[in-house]
């Protein structure tokens, strides 16, 4: 096992961590390098590539996804990408694989498509699902409340217009339906 | 961006989390939110050897209480829980205000209260919040020690927190009822770290007057700092637009900022003297000391 020189002994030699959870319904359970970030364990260990890398630095909310654990029960929106994976052991997690159910898309997913509210898409699960961690905290917001809420979300395409009009679209059928995932 | 390599502990408790803390000396960095530290570390900035994580502590040190005469918040509160709490709504509306302003959603659901002020970042929010509201700061290594703010902050990300410390609660002395407040924070883009920000709390006293001020500013010095000289020119009197514009151009006297991205030293003082004022003159009103002012005078 690799040791670090140095402080190498204060230290002691470098373990994995053993961390357990739940992705889109799914429970899973690895041994990981304490360092391994969630974005990364996302795509790189469980192969769900539509979390997204885009700043890396922790500005540009594309590798968003929500997480029940750390907060008691609630779901929250967080950047996978200023988080290390031992931090997410015993939470839930959704992605943007987790959103559609039996080949029907979420009320957030259609109203993007229906309001053009992506054109490289680059951004949009990590838009989408601030979008749903937000809507969790105000079911009902006006437009000035939804731009705020994705202010951690940056899209390089479409100027946002027609982002906030597929929320506010879609935050409508979900008070209606009264569910929200 | 990957940062190097480290030993993960995640103790049950806090005696197991200072000991582990003394067991390796300076080389142990605590975890709270990892929103300063994880981004620190990807960019190699900071290199602990071993990361003490503090989330099994969230159950014991996650609250806000209020009393009689204070407030208290454990230092793993989240900044989104302080936004959304209706509790500081109402007795601390300055604190939920605040929180309101710190970086975006997923910043606020992460990032600790006590994470911001161990870190003590110059540009950062609470701290001022904190000088403001005379907080006191409870540390605890096997001992608990009580810091009052103006003693906490000792430069830029430095506090006078020793490396087997942790900070476990903010004590807050719970303002009167009838307190005036303002939190400005002068921002470049949306949820970027402050130009400057300024906490304002006004206490009302007899016949219109001020009874005590208290302004801190934040972003535009090595540390927050308390701006006592504009605070005894209003004590005691009755406001008037002309005081608390002196008072804000006293204020920006103090500051010393340094020319960067957001701005040039000089015109960073500049927004000192607009940011303080614009906080005096809400935090009057607020008191019911002057009239609403119209938007030019603001
Ligand atoms: C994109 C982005 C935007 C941001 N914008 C703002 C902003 O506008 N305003 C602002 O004020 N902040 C901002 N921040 C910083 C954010 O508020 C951090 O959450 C906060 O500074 C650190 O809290 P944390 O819980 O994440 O601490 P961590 O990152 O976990 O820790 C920070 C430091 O404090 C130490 N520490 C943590 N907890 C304790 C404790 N209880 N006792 C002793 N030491 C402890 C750690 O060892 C570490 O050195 C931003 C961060 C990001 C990523
Ligand atoms: S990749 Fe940009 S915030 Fe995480
Ligand atoms: S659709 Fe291209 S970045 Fe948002």
């Amino acid at each position: 096992m690799a040791r670090r020189a140095g402080g190498a002994k204060a230290a002691g030699p470098l373990s994995k961590v053993s961390v357990r959870v739940k992705v889109n319904g799914v429970e899973y359970s690895h041994e990981v390098e304490p360092r391994l970030l969630l974005v990364h364990y996302i795509r790189d260990v469980l192969g769900l590539t539509g979390t997204h890398i885009g700043c890396d630095t922790s500005n540009c909310g594309a590798c968003t996804v929500l997480m029940k654990g750390p907060w008691g029960d609630e779901w929250r929106a967080v950047k996978s990408c200023t988080f290390f994976t031992p931090q997410a052991d015993g939470t839930e997690i959704i992605t943007i694989e987790g959103l559609a159910r039996d080949g029907e898309l979420h009320p957030l997913q259609k109203a993007f498509w229906e309001h053009h509210a992506l054109q490289c898409g680059y951004c949009t699960p990590g838009m989408i699902l601030s979008a749903l961690g937000f809507l969790k905290i105000n079911p009902n917001p006006t437009r000035e409340e939804i731009k705020k809420g994705i202010s951690g979300n940056l899209c390089r395409c479409t100027g946002y217009v027609n982002i906030v009009k597929a929320i506010e679209a879609a935050a409508k059928e979900m008070r209606e339906k009264g569910s929200w995932i | 961006m990957i940062p190097r390599s480290f030993q993960y502990a995640a103790p049950r408790t806090l005696p197991e989390v200072v000991k582990t803390l003394r067991k390796y000396k300076g080389d142990a960095k605590l975890l709270a939110g990892g929103h300063s530290l994880v981004p620190l570390m990807k960019l190699r900035l900071s290199n602990p050897q071993v990361i003490v994580d503090m989330r099994h502590l969230r159950p014991k040190l996650s609250y806000v209480k209020t009393d009689g005469r204070s407030v208290r918040i454990g230092a793993l509160t989240r900044h989104a829980e302080i936004e959304h709490s209706s509790e500081l709504r109402r007795v601390l509306p300055i604190m939920p205000t605040a929180a309101e302003w710190i970086g975006d959603m997923q910043v606020r659901n992460m990032g600790t209260i006590g994470g911001s002020l161990a870190h003590a970042d110059p540009a950062s929010d609470w701290p001022v919040v904190m000088l403001a509201t005379d907080a006191t700061m409870v540390a605890y290594s096997g001992r608990t020690r009580r810091i009052p703010a103006v003693k906490f902050f000792q430069g830029p990300f430095t506090t006078s927190l020793k490396y087997y410390e942790v900070l476990t609660e903010i004590v807050i002395p719970k303002p009167p009822p009838n307190h005036g407040w303002s939190w400005k924070k002068f921002e470049r883009k949306a949820g970027d770290f402050a130009t400057v920000n300024t906490a304002v709390i006004v206490i009302p006293g007899k016949g219109g007057r001020i009874e005590r001020a208290s302004i801190a500013v934040g972003a535009v010095h090595v540390r927050p700092y308390r701006a006592t000289e504009s605070e005894r020119m209003l004590a005691g009197k009755t406001p008037t637009i002309d005081l608390l514009r002196s008072a804000a151009e006293k204020a920006a006297e103090v500051a010393e900022p340094t020319s960067d991205l957001r701005g040039s030293a000089e015109y960073k003082r500049e927004m000192v003297k607009v940011f303080v004022r614009r906080a005096l003159v809400e935090a009057c009103e607020r008191a019911n000391l002057i009239r609403p002012q119209v938007a030019e005078v603001r």
